[in-house]
């Protein structure tokens, strides 16, 4: 990505270039001061000395303090199961939406577009009375269950479907295939892109989401590294600012590399995923 | 296949509304619910709280994302540490960072304190006291959102073609006249999606709250899903409960009629 513009390359740099990283170190800032402190001991906490003793004495206190290995295989498990399931969702909506016209078709979407605008955790209250109907309260699913159909994740593929051109599905339907095979020889392969934009929301999205978790689990069984680390900040460690800066790190550490490790792909993504 | 997934669709489009009725349901013991709403105090403030919120967080947010999204594309050295750093927050849990805000705050001997004691200042109380509390949180949420509208408009900036600023160029305008007249009008569409975004978030986005001041002191920073939260969690009044959320609703639905009001028809580029 280049600067395309002639007004990007011009006289003011130097300024821009100051104010630029200014405010990229203040952005920084509190990520960079939790690394900071999560690897130094206690007594450093409020007080920088460059030579300062680094230590993984933190994440072990940590580690140990709460059940954090429950909590992550809680959080790997609702994200895979969640993005599994929306994948296969919105997919048949989608194409339901991009290629099929039936009874009430713009009514239906326009309640799509409505979930986009009001997401289930608005509606805890009335959701979590739904979960505790079924019985179910206190469980991954019940974490999971209210986002599987996501409107968004239906809107960003039936969009992408409507792209393609109906001689691709005739040909593909001459060829003998079935409307099913069609889906996922054809639709499935051209989106991969979005798919790809879309998983990174989900996973992320999913990985942080907090308030509704955080009501309809109650015990260790089911909580996710979100409301876990909360649990255990307001709870059991009163000030230590060292552990809890550990145990925040370990809490956003998987998602905060895969983002490093993907950084170009995670950005550009999301800015497909932008231009709708 | 359009009948075996309506079904699905349909399924879940009702168990949303069946949601959206909730608000009902204390209909059915009267107007009790409601008119205990207009008298309860804490209501008024957090409605107010929310308001607030909303108005500096929005206009905050999306203009330094505007600037952050010029600066970043002006291929200035480092960019991509550039990009980087005013993304990251994006993809950090609200709760996790909050901690480390929460220290930042912390009286005595949090950053913003030993860099207020350092400058000669007194100490203050930040997420303590009443008048403060509020503006810490809006910080946090606009820190939290800025990188992220960064990345529309940096989208947008980079479908302009570059010849525009060329002839801009050509025809003498400043640099400032030609964001003012040609770069901003250009990505308005951008400015409204994100616009309606900020909105959402600006009546969802608590999370930080149960870390930094859990609403108070004496609801000062309490926003209206926290209050929603705190009545249907804490107290168990699911049915009051309901009833505010048909006002957060009420807000959000501005903001989808927003959407589709004002977006649909799409701002045509002067």
């Amino acid at each position: 990505m280049n600067a395309a513009n002639p007004y990007d390359r011009g006289g003011a740099r130097l300024l821009d270039t100051a104010a630029a990283w200014t405010l990229a170190l203040l952005w920084a800032l509190p990520l960079l001061y939790a690394v900071w402190t999560a690897f130094h001991s206690p007594e450093f906490s409020t007080r920088f000395h460059l030579l300062a003793p680094l230590t993984l004495e933190n994440f072990a206190k940590a580690w140990a303090a709460a059940p954090f290995a429950k909590y992550f295989v809680n959080t790997v498990l609702l994200v895979t199961i969640v993005l599994a399931v929306q994948l296969v969702l919105c997919t048949l909506a989608a194409y339901a939406f991009a290629k099929y016209d039936f009874r009430f078709k713009t009514l239906a979407f326009a309640l799509v577009l409505m979930q986009l605008m009001i997401m289930p955790d608005v509606l805890v209250v009335e959701n979590y009375q739904t979960m505790a109907r079924i019985g179910i309260l206190d469980s991954t699913l019940s974490i999971g269950l209210p986002y599987m159909a996501s409107a968004f994740g239906i809107f960003l593929l039936r969009q992408t479907f409507k792209t393609v051109p109906k001689e691709l599905d005739d040909a593909a339907a001459v060829e003998g295939a079935g409307v099913l095979q069609i889906l996922w020889h054809v639709y499935v392969p051209l989106g991969r892109p979005v798919y790809l934009a879309y998983a990174l929301v989900s996973v992320s999205y999913h990985w942080n989401n907090f308030l509704w978790p955080l009501i309809v689990t109650n015990t260790v069984h089911s909580r996710p590294l979100t409301v876990g680390l909360q649990v255990f900040s307001s709870t059991e460690q009163g000030v230590d600012w060292a552990v809890i800066t550990a145990a925040t790190l370990m809490t956003s550490g998987p998602l905060l590399l895969g983002f490093l490790l993907f950084q170009r792909q995670f950005v550009q993504s999301f800015m497909r995923a932008g231009i709708k | 296949m359009a009948f075996t997934h309506y079904p699905a669709v349909n399924t879940f489009i009702s168990s949303f509304f069946l949601a959206g009725k909730g608000g009902a349901a204390p209909e059915f013991v009267g107007l009790e619910n409601y008119r205990f709403l207009l008298e309860d105090k804490i209501f008024w403030k957090v409605l107010k709280n929310n308001l607030v919120f909303a108005s500096c967080t929005i206009p905050l947010s999306i203009a330094l994302a505007m600037t952050m999204a010029f600066l970043v594309n002006a291929g200035l050295p480092g960019q991509a540490w550039l990009r980087l750093s005013y993304f990251v927050p994006t993809v950090l849990p609200m709760i996790a960072v909050a901690n480390i805000w929460l220290f930042f705050y912390t009286p005595e001997y949090g950053l913003l304190e030993q860099v207020r004691r350092f400058l000669g200042f007194s100490g203050v109380n930040w997420l303590g006291s009443e008048s403060t509390a509020l503006y810490c949180v809006i910080a946090v949420a606009v820190w939290k959102d800025a990188g992220f509208f960064m990345i529309f408009y940096l989208a947008a900036l980079q479908q302009i073609p570059p010849s525009l600023g060329e002839a801009a160029m050509v025809e003498g305008a400043s640099r400032f006249t030609y964001y003012r007249r040609v770069a901003i009008p250009l990505i308005m569409p951008t400015t409204l999606f994100v616009l309606v975004n900020a909105t959402i978030n600006a009546f969802r986005m608590v999370d930080h709250l149960f870390v930094l001041t859990q609403g108070g002191p004496n609801n000062a920073s309490s926003l209206l899903l926290y209050y929603i939260y705190e009545v249907s969690f804490k107290f168990w009044d699911t049915g009051y409960g309901a009833t505010l959320t048909l006002v957060l609703l009420l807000f959000l639905g501005l903001a989808s009629i927003l959407q589709f009001g004002v977006l649909e028809k799409k701002v045509h580029y002067r």
